[in-house]
């Protein structure tokens, strides 16, 4: 320890200025740290859109791959994307939202609810190639649903059940218990607490969750492998037919799958045309994620209590 | 009149069904709640369902009367390096090598994702300001949400590249490759969950922290970090568990080959690769079929342990008081 | 095969409007297992079906595949275009790839490479779905099993690009996948013979040591809209696709 400066007992120490240095240091390291992490990310983002560019346009989304994947767009691929995503969230939606309600107005404090927590984890930490054996074996065998847009929707279903259970749980906490006594005390029941006043305050959390997990089963190769997706056949260029290509018992194209063929296995596919896809599933899913951000900052805004 | 009575009789109707389906919703509530715990055992049951014949036994008749009986060797199957499924005259069934790969990327990747995932959420959580905080986290879920098939792609046009440029070797499939993709994957993981937990740590830890004339960094070290360690441990776990699991990026970068690393430059495989690259090709009853099976449930087994371990780690929090 | 496949069902799709055809893909492995199944209505393969495979598809699936021959094809051997190799016998290449094979450097064959000072040999193969990895595993390994360590892809396409890039790399697969960053080394049978370079010529002739048929198997006779495309393909218009695609065409 230093001698105090009698004549000013409050003056700056050396060990201080030391402190105040290291602190600083500390700071910078850390600062330096997120921007490791963060900057190449970008960077790598900028180099793919880069070399995009020249594939991108209003073509490339809109027309069906042709002459071979050389040329064309990605439009039969990126349709059959969407159609998972509809699908496997008319499933996966009611069941996880309903299985939330259970979890945070229902389920007791006892060790069952704990265990159901626990799968809920779990099922949240299966490798995604688990999810797409589980599929095959379940839902194109067992249930004879055959390689199927219906099959491959029922495994990304399961996939993401957990996030959506857990942000409904969440989002139903965050409603102030005095809502639902209120109800109760005017002779309310249960369910008719939580379908007038409970879900219609959580719906922006709730819907956070589920658009969370659109992007998810946008991205994800590994679930629909095995369960339904295919390399190509014929998409029609115009009409319903183009809007809706696929059948809930046809096997369908997918962005996630079609950039990994086109990546590794196809010959002649221009670069720009891989990087292209690449950029377009990055951009949906950024999209998407930027909709449930900008979700949860209004809904932040809009809480009045 | 007649209207105020067909009033009164639509709203009676409206009511009973409201009263009588209610029970019915309240049951499809309970089943929706429970179907948690039905589907992780049911895809550990049709999993490993798929998985049997390989440890049973699978009878083929080659001939009239002459029935060949292949099963696993499970000693083979633990300890033997050589993964050759489908040799035209000794397959072997042996997943070490695989173990190997899945493990040397997995370690790798959370060498380098755990000290940078850690030094971002404390700078997230305890010196950036709050806008500062709100556009770092944002940035960091748009790089969650980045597909694995994406990070793939990355790793072959950017990261072999890069690696054979400064490090001159043959080629950038490799460990390091997989590893540095992985790294970035598992990061966004581990920097909310670490973020989360430190500041789930009551702000009156910090006030007297500073009280006794820590500096903000003395402060963290010894304060935060023991009172968060539980969050943290599990920050790091569900990173093992994100990169014990993922597959496409791993089938991309590391080479795909069936070795017994001795550097960071070599290629690998990983046991989730190997399933995706290889079930479309097994045929429903071979016993290469059922082998893939149950490396599956060898992962899901790897998958359950992690996530369970974690679990007890964060409810360790509770437990002790902390917070 | 995929490419092949593609492009005949965007030709014949375009002159029948009425018939649709869906391509999966994986190598002929899948495709036979997807057939054996009962789960595809054609197969193409770079291999015969094994016996095995046969014989599971009669027993447990009451089918009984029909093979037909459609084209031929070169393996061919592939370098980077910087490596002075120009020549290399199959005892070699068994040394290089088979397991216990003792072969592990350029060194060892008696090239000094050019782009790099690594001399090891960067075993560029397939993964074992592919009909590719089967035939060059029969016909120059002997059905040995390759040595393992070699850098497993999973497209014909995907070797060439990375032999491309790749100063000491050696990788095998269908010559119709050539490109000018590679060179196609020339194969002797043995010490004495001479070296053929893998060509359309050399292949009807039949002096190129690893050529292959490209077959195509169907469940059952084919019948109806399956026998027609298949006629298609016989006829002037697949054979003129294969051409273009850089196979070798039934005559």
């Amino acid at each position: 320890m230093s001698k105090p400066n009698v004549n000013n007992p409050f003056a700056i120490t050396a060990n201080e200025v030391r402190s105040r240095k290291v602190e600083r240091f500390v700071c910078f390291i850390t600062l330096g740290m997120t921007w490791t992490l963060i900057l190449p990310v970008l960077v790598i983002l900028g180099f793919l859109f880069i070399k995009a560019w020249p594939a991108l346009s209003v073509s490339f989304i809109f027309d069906n791959p042709e002459q071979n994947m050389t040329a064309g767009g990605i439009w039969g691929p990126l349709i059959g994307t969407f159609m998972l995503i509809i699908v496997s969230l008319l499933i996966a939606a009611p069941i996880g939202i309903l299985a939330g309600v259970y979890l945070n107005e229902f389920a007791r404090d006892n060790w069952f609810t704990r265990l159901i927590n626990l799968a809920v984890v779990n099922l949240a930490g299966v490798p995604s190639i688990v999810h797409g054996l589980f599929g095959l074996g379940a839902f194109v065998y067992f249930f004879q649903m055959q390689r199927s847009l219906l099959a491959a929707s029922c495994t990304v279903a399961v996939m993401t059940l957990p996030v959506i259970i857990t942000s409904t749980k969440e989002a139903l906490a965050s409603v102030p218990q005095p809502f639902r006594v209120a109800c109760w005390n005017m002779g309310a029941s249960k369910w008719q607490t939580i379908r007038t006043i409970v879900l219609p305050n959580s719906i922006s959390g709730i819907l956070t969750g589920v658009i969370l997990q659109v992007a998810r089963a946008a991205g994800e190769t590994a679930p629909i492998l095995f369960t339904g997706a295919m390399i190509s056949s014929r998409i029609a260029d115009s009409g319903w037919a183009s809007m809706v290509p696929y059948g809930l018992e046809d096997r369908f194209m997918a962005l996630s799958y079609h950039l990994y063929i086109i990546a590794t296995q196809w010959q002649n596919v221009p670069e720009s045309f891989k990087y292209g896809t690449a950029i377009v599933m990055i951009g949906l899913v950024i999209a998407v994620n930027s909709v449930s951000i900008g979700f949860r900052i209004y809904l932040r805004s809009r809480k009045k209590w | 009149m007649g209207s105020l009575l067909g009033n009164y009789l639509f709203r009676w109707l409206i009511k009973q069904l409201q009263d009588r389906s209610e029970p019915i919703i309240v049951c499809i509530i309970y089943i929706c709640g429970w179907s948690a715990i039905l589907f992780v055992i049911a895809i550990f049951l049709f999993v490993f369902k798929e998985s049997l014949p390989a440890l049973t036994g699978i009878e083929t008749e080659i001939a009239v009367g002459e029935i060949e009986v292949e099963q696993l060797d499970l000693g083979e199957f633990t300890t033997s390096p050589r993964w050759i499924p489908e040799s035209a005259k000794k397959p072997a069934f042996g997943i070490l090598a695989l173990l190997v790969g899945t493990l040397s990327v997995t370690v790798f990747s959370i060498l380098l994702a755990v000290p940078l995932g850690l030094g971002a959420a404390v700078y997230v959580s305890e010196f950036a300001g709050n806008k500062t905080r709100e556009i770092l986290k944002i940035l960091i879920e748009l790089l969650a949400a980045i597909p694995s098939v994406v990070w793939g792609f990355i790793g072959i046009v950017v990261m072999n590249p890069l690696i054979t440029e400064l490090s001159g070797e043959a080629v950038g499939l490799n460990i390091l490759n997989a590893g540095i993709v992985l790294a970035l994957m598992s990061v966004p993981i581990i920097v909310s969950v670490s973020e989360d937990a430190l500041r789930a740590v009551p702000e009156s830890f910090r006030e007297a922290g500073l009280a006794m004339g820590a500096n903000r960094w003395e402060m963290i070290y010894k304060v935060l970090f023991p009172a968060a360690k539980n969050g943290l441990l599990a920050a790091v776990l569900l990173g093992i568990g994100r990169g014990i699991g993922e597959t496409m990026a791993v089938l991309m970068c590391t080479g795909h080959s069936v070795n017994m690393p001795t550097s960071l430059f070599d290629p690998v495989r990983t046991l989730t690769a190997t399933i995706a690259a290889e079930l479309g090709e097994a045929v429903r009853g071979d016993l290469h079929y059922h082998t893939l099976f149950l490396i599956g449930v060898v992962l899901f087994a790897f998958a359950f342990i992690i996530n369970l371990t974690a679990d007890l780690v964060v409810k360790g929090i509770r437990n002790q008081g902390n917070v | 095969m995929v490419n092949l496949a593609q492009a005949w069902a965007e030709k014949y799709q375009a002159e029948r409007s009425e018939i649709t055809i869906e391509i999966s893909g994986g190598g002929s492995g899948v495709g036979i297992s997807s057939l054996t199944q009962g789960l595809a209505d054609m197969a193409n393969a770079s291999r015969k079906m094994k016996a095995k495979e046969i014989r599971r598809a009669k027993k447990e699936f009451n089918l009984d595949p029909q093979e037909f021959t459609v084209g031929k094809d070169a393996l061919a051997i592939y370098v980077h275009k910087d490596n002075p190799i120009e020549e290399i016998t199959i005892a070699q290449l068994s040394a290089i790839y088979e397991e216990g094979g003792t072969t592990n450097t350029w060194t060892e064959l008696g090239v000094t490479l050019a782009g790099t000072s690594n001399p090891k040999i960067v075993r560029i193969s397939r993964q074992n779905n592919s009909g590719t990895y089967a035939y060059f595993r029969q016909h120059v390994l002997n059905d040995n099993d390759f040595k393992l360590g070699s850098i497993d892809l999973s497209g014909s396409a995907d070797v060439v690009s990375m032999v491309e890039k790749t100063p000491g790399a050696i990788g095998y697969s269908g010559m119709g996948y050539a490109t000018d960053g590679v060179k196609m080394v020339k194969v002797k049978l043995d010490d004495d013979s001479a070296s053929v370079a893998p060509n359309a010529a050399n292949v009807i002739n039949g002096t190129y040591p690893i050529s292959r048929p490209l077959l195509i198997y169907t469940p059952q006779t084919p019948t109806g809209t399956v026998k027609d495309y298949l006629d298609w393909i016989l006829g002037k218009n697949g054979q003129t696709i294969i051409e273009e695609m850089g196979y070798v065409p039934l005559k």
